[in-house]
């Protein structure tokens, strides 16, 4: 049985339906994260979850139980709130004790469990000092240490890690994975960071306009991307739009306005006469000089718009003779040397036809 | 550099030389006119070439008489008792209402505000009489009990606004925070809205408290002779009695009680805080 059973949850707030109609359900010691812009519909199934607000149609089990008539206090669920929450009159030590005195725990045990969850986050040194006095990454795990001290059956994290700079965030993701890791406590963690995501989880839930795009592994919704939605939300993607013409046998033809027919595999294939897309990541796409014999199905001359270095990879934008721009990336594995390219370079473009990902929807 | 040092001056002088002149040059001709003798008609008797027969000079009359009969202390802390219980009975009624305007929509806070200091737009005094026109007819008044009740009236939105003011800076997701953490309301309240409210609680105590100390109009409109208070007796020294050093040294004493109860109220809410 599944840890937590969303079922058919629908919330409205007046003409807006914030959440429509959504299922899924989340494993024990799963890290399971709702993606999605802001608006998604993400925050407000995470404070449903956590007893906040209530569902207009629909059901949160936990553990088999209805939640509908347990209160936000009696849920064995925590939530990491985006700005924490500490309680600023409280030191360290007594915010992370707070869960436990307000189960009732014996002082002594407390003592001793603080202690535990002060080692578990690395924050020994601080126990006396207050909210104010530390830095955003330590209130984090002051945050995180006390939403995990008295061992909830689930932890949610709302966007917790928005607040903290690009450089601190990426250290306190690992540290959110050794974490889970230690305490194999279900996180559901929330945030509209798809990089985050993709690094984090073992299934992301990809919300927009308050249903589930699609729900699947990271390599799976970047790779297999289900629709338009999913495959421009998470990563950088070139689509291409066209009109089927041809489809069978696992392949087909897309015929694409002043550029040609574009060859793609695909699973079921699509009608003919229907408009699809094909979807190619930066990273499938080659790119070389504009002679180069590159054996692939789909090859087109262009030249190069712009290029953006970053250092590990160089992102070439380049005009394809229909006008569109095609993104293509080439890692810079040789030392010192940042681009292949100039602008305005004649080049080619090509990718093979298994490289494609063919949408509909 | 120069020119901050004279904006600065620009800026802190008027209030400075106002406060100079006519706060802390009285206060000290009141602590030396506490330890002359009175005039034979009212005033002070002159320091120095007394006519014969008069009193000249300084003494320390008014403090012997004064540690010299427990009548005084009594009614010093029959003066406390009213300002505590005033104190006391404004933060409950407050309390709720502060708390409920903070929770409000930010265009209905305002105007909720404004009602509260809507009765300063009539005259003190009028709104004392009308207590006598509300307790009269049912024979309550000239108590103890009119006098808190007119004590009250008069200075509960002292206490409304800083608590409002305080309140109102609350995060609402801490609230979440401690009710997500297993804390059911009460524990809600007491734990979190409660402790970071304490400030709000202080400052508004201290406006009620202070000012009922020296209250004289109140006790004498709606209470009985037995509800007298300090502000009443050193009223009355000025303006019955004409003890001008008499009444001084009352003053002088309610400002040592005053800072003596603030003093030992922070220290006892620092040693409280750091307990917490």
């Amino acid at each position: 049985m599944a840890l937590l059973e969303i079922r058919n949850v629908t919330r409205r707030f007046g003409s807006l339906t914030a959440v429509d109609n959504v299922s899924f359900s989340v494993e024990a010691g799963e890290f399971f994260t709702l993606l999605g812009p802001s608006g998604c519909g993400k925050t407000t199934l995470l404070r449903m979850i956590a007893g906040f607000d209530l569902p207009d149609a629909g059901a949160i089990v936990l553990d088999g139980v209805d939640m509908a008539d347990t209160a936000p206090e009696r849920r064995p669920i925590h939530t990491v709130f985006q700005s924490y929450a500490l309680f600023p009159h409280m030191t360290v030590s007594q915010n992370i004790a707070f869960p436990l005195r307000m189960a009732g725990i014996a002082p002594a045990q407390i003592a001793a469990r603080v202690k535990e969850a002060l080692a578990l986050v690395h924050l020994e040194e601080k126990e006396r000092h207050y909210p104010h006095e530390l830095s955003g990454g330590q209130k984090q795990r002051v945050a995180l240490a006390r939403s995990l001290v008295n061992r909830p059956r689930l932890l949610l994290l709302d966007e917790p890690l928005g607040a903290l700079d690009a450089k601190l965030r990426e250290e306190m993701q690992v540290e959110l994975l050794e974490m889970q890791r230690e305490v194999g406590i279900t996180f559901v963690f929330v945030t509209h960071a798809q990089s985050e995501a993709l690094a984090l989880s073992d299934r992301i839930a990809v919300m927009n306009a308050g249903r589930v795009e699609q729900l699947d592994e990271p390599s799976r919704l970047y790779g297999i991307p289900r629709n338009r939605f999913v495959a421009d939300f998470i990563g950088k993607i070139n689509m291409l739009e066209g009109e089927v013409a041809e489809s069978g046998d696992g392949r087909v033809r897309l015929r694409v306005p002043g550029l040609g027919e574009i060859q793609a595999r695909v699973e079921s294939p699509p009608r003919a006469g229907s408009s699809a897309a094909v979807a190619l990541r930066p990273e499938q796409v080659r790119i070389a000089g504009p002679d180069a014999p590159l054996d692939m199905p789909n090859r087109y001359r262009g030249k190069v718009h712009d290029f953006l270095y970053v250092g590990d990879v160089t992102t070439y934008i380049v005009d394809l003779p229909n006008g569109q721009q095609l993104q293509a990336l080439l890692p810079n594995s040789s030392p010192g040397r940042a681009k292949f390219f100039e602008v305005g370079d004649p080049v080619s473009v090509a990718w093979p036809a298994e490289a494609g990902v063919v949408l509909t929807e | 550099m120069g020119s901050r040092r004279t904006l600065r001056w620009l800026v802190g002088g008027p209030p400075f030389l106002f406060l100079v002149v006519f706060f802390l040059l009285p206060a000290l001709i009141m602590v030396v006119a506490s330890f002359r003798y009175p005039g034979e008609f009212g005033g002070l008797a002159p320091l120095f070439g007394a006519r014969p027969g008069e009193d000249s000079g300084l003494t320390a009359e008014s403090y012997r008489v004064f540690f010299g009969d427990w009548v005084y202390f009594e009614i010093f802390a029959k003066s406390f008792g009213v300002a505590g219980l005033t104190t006391l009975v404004c933060l409950l009624m407050a309390y709720p209402l502060a708390a409920l305007i903070a929770r409000r929509p930010k265009t209905e806070r305002n105007l909720m505000v404004l009602l509260v200091v809507l009765p300063f737009a009539s005259n003190f005094l009028v709104r004392v009489y009308a207590w006598m026109i509300i307790l009269g007819p049912f024979d309550l008044l000239f108590n103890r009990f009119a006098v808190i009740c007119g004590m009250v009236y008069v200075h509960l939105p002292f206490m409304i606004l800083p608590l409002y003011t305080n309140l109102e800076k609350h995060d609402p997701v801490l609230l979440d925070a401690a009710q997500d953490l297993g804390a059911n309301a009460w524990q809600r309240f007491w734990r979190v809205t409660f402790p970071l409210s304490l400030p709000g609680i202080f400052s508004g105590s201290a406006l009620v408290f202070i000012p009922v100390l020296g209250m004289f109009a109140i006790p004498e409109i709606l209470g009985g002779k037995d509800d007298w208070i300090v502000g009443n007796m050193i009223k009355e020294s000025f303006l019955g009695t004409r003890d001008w050093p008499f009444g001084s040294m009352l003053s002088l004493m309610l400002t040592v009680a005053v800072l003596a109860v603030a003093g030992a109220t922070s220290w006892l809410a620092a040693r409280g805080m750091r307990r917490a």
